[in-house]
């Protein structure tokens, strides 16, 4: 289970990573794993606006369909479209190839309340039990 | 290796058996003037309807070679959680066939299928006598359709009273994805609400969730982690305190036959899965049956028509739509042959017999869950009702998929899997009443030889099933690239 450390976590498991002024946005490593195999992504449109917390597209395996939520407020600036038909690089990639959406951030401090990789990895601990 | 083997390969498709001009009936010659079909409605293009020609007995080889390739109540153990895979009395089957209820047409006269409405509303009634509530309405075609009928007669109450602030309904996160899907098809916005530790609604936040902008709650009791929901009557309370409605899924109404009536702990709406609770068939040999039973402030609301009694010219029994009825949810009465079913079986177990069908599931299933525990961890470590959730990935490198998959070399049908979403990897498992001793105790026994390989051969499971007709399915392509319907 790969915890990559430059980049923050929220407890919904999505990562992000400040990209310039831009937020990456994907599931992480352990979200990826819990779901199985990855069969379709639903993202939003390029221009949508959304709060914190927000859903913003859904993630749907062969388990289950589980909707995936804004890190960050913001702007979607760029989707990743290649998911369309390689859904499985959220399952070979999550943290590349397997990335969601790239946001403008409109409270850029909303980052930095996020969990840390180490925190992160707590988190999922607490969830085993 | 287990000694299970299923007797015949997938045979070949009908359509690549044809033979051109090979037929299992012979018509007799017509002895009535021929009228052909008007121009516009024959096929202009013979050869787009090339159904497949076969002899009778081809026909017959054909479907039950198919019937043993497959697993199935009346074949193997089917502990396949929250379907309540039940065994289904063969009374039911002569009594749907009767040529009395069999020959009725939908469109029959009222005068002249007084038995049938006689059937419907005992059936009603009976079912309200078993839940606790005023009126039922037998229409829904299935547990779904039960659901959205519910919860559009919630919305129809609201809204008659001028009540329109009210957008969200309360759903468990515990519950099946059909009711959230029909809080969106009601028009409506879900609110997940979380359980706690002990598997059961977290009575703290369902009580913050309550507000007047609420129209109702969705619960499920026992819910799906085969838990009573103890905190029922503050749950209740809450929502009603707030002037929302309580929905109750029907779904595990089999674990309290005789034992609780929703109506009385002030459920307001509620359907019944016949198809589970009341042993008609299910699990591809539907179609399903949801009738819904309302408390009196809903019951205006019930879908209908609903067969009444008094006094016309055709007869007792007559067909009534409800006051303030959201309409009709199925063509004509429901789907009439698995109330008759539900109905026969109601009648041969009698409401002693009902309660012991509830005592014997719980009891079946805290058997198993005492037999198992050891080979695959039980979840939520107390009494369960109807069925239990284990944890499939207790073996390193092993998954829920891999212990399902092997389950079938040894002649059982595998668990539901990685449902209920609030446990990770989850084997939910509920045996039903109508399972003996020694078949619960073959399938314990089957689960920790499928654990003792997890660790001696992991393999062996990643590699299963190995005795089955077709061997592990591709999941993924059957997702990506949907083939519906036969391609030459």
């Amino acid at each position: 289970m790969t915890f990559r450390d430059d980049v923050k976590y929220q407890e919904s498991h999505e990562w992000a990573l400040k990209d310039d002024d831009l937020v990456i946005v994907g599931v992480s490593d352990y979200a990826q794993d819990s779901l199985g195999d990855v069969v379709y992504v639903e993202l939003p449109d390029v221009g949508d606006v959304k709060k914190k917390g927000d859903s913003f597209g859904v993630v749907e395996s062969v388990k289950a369909a589980s909707d995936v939520y804004m890190p960050v407020s913001g702007e979607i600036i760029e989707i990743n479209a290649d998911l369309d038909d390689n859904p499985s690089n959220v399952n070979d990639s999550p943290f590349d190839s397997g990335w969601l959406i790239k946001i403008k951030p409109s409270d850029p401090s909303e980052l930095s309340a996020l969990m840390s990789a180490q925190e992160y990895k707590t988190y999922t601990e607490g969830l085993e039990d | 290796m287990s000694s299970f083997r299923f007797d015949s390969p997938i045979p070949p498709l009908l359509y690549e058996i044809s033979r051109t001009g090979r037929r299992a009936v012979l018509l007799p010659e017509s002895d009535v003037p021929e009228t052909p079909l008007p121009d516009h409605l024959v096929r202009s293009d013979a050869d787009e309807l090339r159904l497949p020609e076969v002899s009778e007995q081809d026909v017959v080889r054909h479907f039950t070679k198919l019937s043993h390739a497959n697993m199935s109540i009346d074949t193997n153990f089917y502990p396949l959680g929250s379907c309540t895979m039940k065994y289904n009395p063969k009374i039911n089957e002569a009594v749907a066939a009767h040529p009395g209820f069999a020959g009725q047409h939908p469109l029959g006269r009222v005068s002249d299928t007084q038995g049938a409405l006689a059937v419907m509303y005992r059936l009603q009634h009976m079912l309200a006598e078993i839940s606790g509530f005023s009126a039922v309405s037998l229409q829904p075609a299935a547990g779904a359709q039960g659901e959205l009928t519910g919860i559009l007669m919630i919305r129809a109450y609201h809204e008659s009273n001028g009540d329109t602030r009210r957008t969200k309904i309360l759903v468990p996160d515990s519950a099946h994805g059909t009711n959230p899907a029909t809080v969106t098809m009601a028009g409506y916005e879900t609110v997940e609400i979380p359980s706690n530790s002990r598997g059961t609604v977290d009575l703290d936040a369902l009580r913050a969730a309550c507000g007047d902008d609420v129209a109702g709650l969705m619960i499920t009791n026992p819910n799906t982690a085969g838990l009573f929901e103890e905190d029922i009557v503050a749950i209740v309370d809450a929502v009603h305190e707030c002037g929302g409605l309580v929905y109750g899924d029907g779904a595990n109404f089999n674990a309290i036959l005789g034992i609780v009536r929703p109506g009385d702990i002030g459920v307001d709406v509620m359907h019944f899965n016949l198809h589970k609770t009341f042993s008609t068939p299910h699990g591809g040999g539907g179609p399903g049956a949801g009738p819904v039973g309302a408390a009196p402030i809903l019951a205006p609301y019930l879908p209908g028509p609903v067969v009444t009694r008094g006094g016309t010219d055709d007869g007792d029994y007559r067909l009534t739509m409800p006051d303030r009825s959201i309409g009709r949810l199925k063509s004509f009465h429901g789907n009439f042959g698995m109330l008759l079913r539900a109905y026969a079986y109601i009648m041969m177990h009698g409401a002693d017999g009902l309660r012991a069908i509830s005592e014997n599931a719980v009891l079946n299933a805290n058997y198993l869950r005492v037999l198992t525990e050891r080979a695959f961890p039980v979840k939520f470590k107390r009494t369960c009702m109807h069925e239990f959730i284990s944890v499939g990935s207790v073996y390193d490198g092993v998954s829920t998929m891999d212990v399902a998959k092997r389950l079938l070399d040894y002649g059982f049908h595998a668990p539901t899997v990685y449902f209920p979403l609030i446990v990770k990897d989850a084997l939910m498992i509920e045996p039903t009443e109508s399972e003996n001793r020694e078949t619960l105790e073959a399938f314990a026994d089957a689960l920790q030889a499928v654990a003792d390989e997890a660790q001696s051969n992991p393999d062996l499971l990643h590699d299963a099933p190995h005795t089955t007709p077709l061997r592990r399915l591709d999941e993924v392509s059957a997702v990506r690239n949907l083939v519906l319907r036969y391609q030459r």
